[in-house]
């Protein structure tokens, strides 16, 4: 099936009202907990997963890929009008973002954000169509020892793109897949880990860990130091940009672009670094690179880009691998598997129609999020007044309902109430959640792979080393890992993620 | 301060391995295998041993190189309650039904922030009610009884 014909399979499925409808409230709640502090996407996509039950599966996803899409966005929102960036990966447009708002320019600040993001999204999104299927077919003659080198690779480099300890983040991964191996073993069905609980033999449920870690634990966190957020801009006039703002954004847009489209297919948080370069691109070339932290539309335009177009081709490595890139990705596959749909090469012969609807959507919903955004801005606006103190309760009563809902087993519940706490004083100690989760649903596809590799290969642990692309992927992993612990490097790292705390 | 930032690593390497350490325990009673063909027991000790080091790795650099960090207070209250309020809802959510819990925990999270008074967190259980009702039971379906067995007579 060539290119053409398969979008335009794509976009009969994306454009289906139904489709489109979901896509709306994807987008729309997306945006919503971008702009609203104490609730990314990852903990949102967690919440949500049970009431994407009933849907149709290409439904279920554009709606879920729509909720991480417009996170992105809504996260820049509060990072130009309040310097408070709703997502990590807005951190940086917070810094000239904000200082454009307060010379009376948020309205060019929005609109150059939004421009942006739709023009990398679209970019982004035919990057994607047009790379996935070769890497897919690629992807269908690995073996086992390929993907348990691709998964060891996957799990290494997210460290390497993590701020903070390397040991920590070594320690968390190898915390969250111990965790995953909680449940009935796969060859023999022994129950391991349950303390003898019928309901623990499937394994911890996935929304649990998510929402424990990622929400209850920030919830804590948020705690420690209540200050209601001011809101300096209430009203937002004129969004025009002029011929001006025009010419100097286009090269910062392209280049943002192109930096997120190659970064957002790393794993660990590809979108924040992509960000990070593109600002830091942008300051090097500018002329004036003094006036930059004053209010540079350049310095919105570039990393806006950068992080949209890496919240699309994150997708990438999830369509055609089945690995996921970061923790919202690992939640998409935790909703594959809930549709009964194994996530990986073989999804876009088996499954085109949900492949390509759920590319075609990703161009729909920035569609969606320019037409609507703009005029909603006010809205948005107000949201951002909802104080913490209401907001916080509503996300433990939803996350306890929501994950009750799913299997109706209580065990769910109150492991969210122990990964909420173990999660919240890592944190506090100073430990990434992300890896974790990474780990924990890459845990059990690391012990499956390892375990018929070594079937296969009559117990001779050389198969991983003998195997070119095997061999190949642990090189790399390897050379990720000497990468992140090169004391020059460490400390171009911290620099870069300086900013972001 | 230098001594509270190598609490952190000394904290966070300490529950390292104690998971570790759990870990390997409870895997040793499982067959371990043989590379050829790994049991149960192979993944989860290997990986608990690896853990465990690590975790002791975190430990030393804490006394090798503090680093320096404000100390922030511990929420206690936040913790209490917002913790309680969850394992009260799967505690009591078959027995006394969706409407009571969902008042109860949506009350008691509210409490967990000093800014909430008892007037401003009735307020937000009410309303919060009234919002999952509709989410949860009217909009998704949720087969749950609204007001539980051990509530009726």
């Amino acid at each position: 099936m060539d290119l053409i014909s398969s979008l335009g399979l794509g976009f009969s499925v994306a454009l289906d009202p139904i489709n489109i409808l979901y896509c709306f409230i994807g987008v729309l709640l997306g945006t919503l907990v971008g702009v609203l502090p104490g609730i990314g996407p990852t903990a949102t996509i967690a919440m949500l997963l049970p009431i994407t039950f009933s849907l149709p599966a290409e439904t279920a996803l554009i709606m879920l890929a729509g909720i991480y899409y417009g996170a992105q966005y809504g996260g820049s929102t509060t990072a130009i009008l309040i310097n408070l960036p709703g997502e990590s990966s807005a951190a940086v447009t917070a810094i000239d973002g904000y200082q454009m708002a307060r010379n009376g320019r948020a309205g060019p600040a929005l609109a150059t954000a939004a421009l942006g993001s739709f023009f990398a999204g679209t970019v982004a999104t035919f990057l994607l169509a047009a790379f996935a299927p070769p890497l897919a077919r690629a992807a269908l003659s690995f073996g086992a020892p390929e993907y348990f080198s691709l998964i060891v690779l996957g799990l290494l480099v997210s460290i390497a793109l993590a701020h903070g300890s390397v040991l920590k983040a070594l320690a968390m991964i190898v915390l969250g897949l111990l965790l995953g191996m909680v449940g009935q073993d796969i060859y023999t069905g022994t129950p391991r880990f349950t303390f003898g609980l019928r309901e623990l033999f499937g394994g911890l449920n996935f929304v649990s860990v998510a929402v424990g870690v990622f929400g209850i634990a920030e919830i804590l966190r948020n705690l420690e130091d209540e200050t209601e957020r001011d809101v300096g801009i209430r009203k937002v006039t004129n969004l025009w940009l002029t011929r001006e703002d025009f010419r100097r954004i286009v090269w910062p847009v392209l280049r943002g672009t192109g930096l997120g489209a190659v970064l957002g297919v790393l794993p660990g948080g590809g979108h924040v670094l992509s960000a990070f370069a593109s600002y830091s691109a942008e300051k090097r070339l500018s002329k004036t690179p003094r006036e930059f932290g004053k209010g540079m539309i350049e310095g919105v335009a570039g990393p806006e880009s950068a992080n949209n177009a890496a919240a699309q081709t994150s997708f990438i490595p999830l369509m055609t691998l089945g690995i996921p890139a970061h923790p919202v990705m690992a939640l998409m596959i935790g909703a594959f598997i809930l549709q009964g749909i194994t996530p990986g090469p073989n999804v876009i012969n088996q499954q085109p129609a949900l492949f390509w609807g759920i590319i075609a959507s990703m161009w729909v919903g920035n569609v969606l999020l320019v037409v609507l955004n703009l005029p909603l801005i006010g809205l948005w606006v107000r949201m951002l007044s909802i104080p913490y103190r209401v907001l916080f309760p509503a996300i433990v009563v939803f996350a306890a309902i929501g994950t009750f809902s799913i299997n109706q087993n209580i065990y769910d519940v109150y492991a969210i109430a122990f990964f909420g706490i173990v999660g919240y004083a890592l944190i506090r100690f100073g430990c990434e959640p992300a890896p974790l989760l990474l780990g924990f649903v890459l845990g059990p596809l690391l012990e499956e792979h390892l375990r018929r590799a070594m079937i296969i290969s009559r117990g001779d642990p050389s198969v991983f080393v003998t195997r070119p692309i095997s061999a190949t992927l642990l090189a790399l992993a390897l050379l990720a890992v000497v990468i992140a612990v090169l004391p020059s490097i460490r400390r171009k790292r911290e620099e870069v993620f300086v900013e972001e705390d | 301060m230098a001594i509270n930032a190598a609490r952190n690593d000394l904290a966070s390497g300490g529950i390292f391995v104690a998971f570790g350490a759990y870990f390997v325990l409870e895997a040793m009673t499982y067959e371990f295998g043989t590379p050829l063909r790994m049991g149960p027991g192979f993944m989860p000790v290997v990986l608990g041993a690896i853990l465990v080091l690590l975790g002791i790795a975190v430990i030393f650099k804490a006394f090798a190189r503090p680093e320096e960090e404000a100390r922030r207070p511990v929420p206690w209250r936040g913790i209490v309650l917002v913790l309680g309020t969850i394992v009260f809802f799967a505690a009591t959510i078959r027995g006394l039904g969706f409407i009571p819990v969902v008042l109860v925990t949506a009350f008691a999270s509210a409490m967990a922030s000093r800014n909430n008074r008892w007037l401003s967190a009735a307020i937000i259980a009410a309303g919060l009610c009234v919002l999952c009702l509709a989410v949860f039971v009217v909009g998704l379906g949720l087969i749950v009884p609204l007001v539980g067995p051990w509530l009726r007579f």
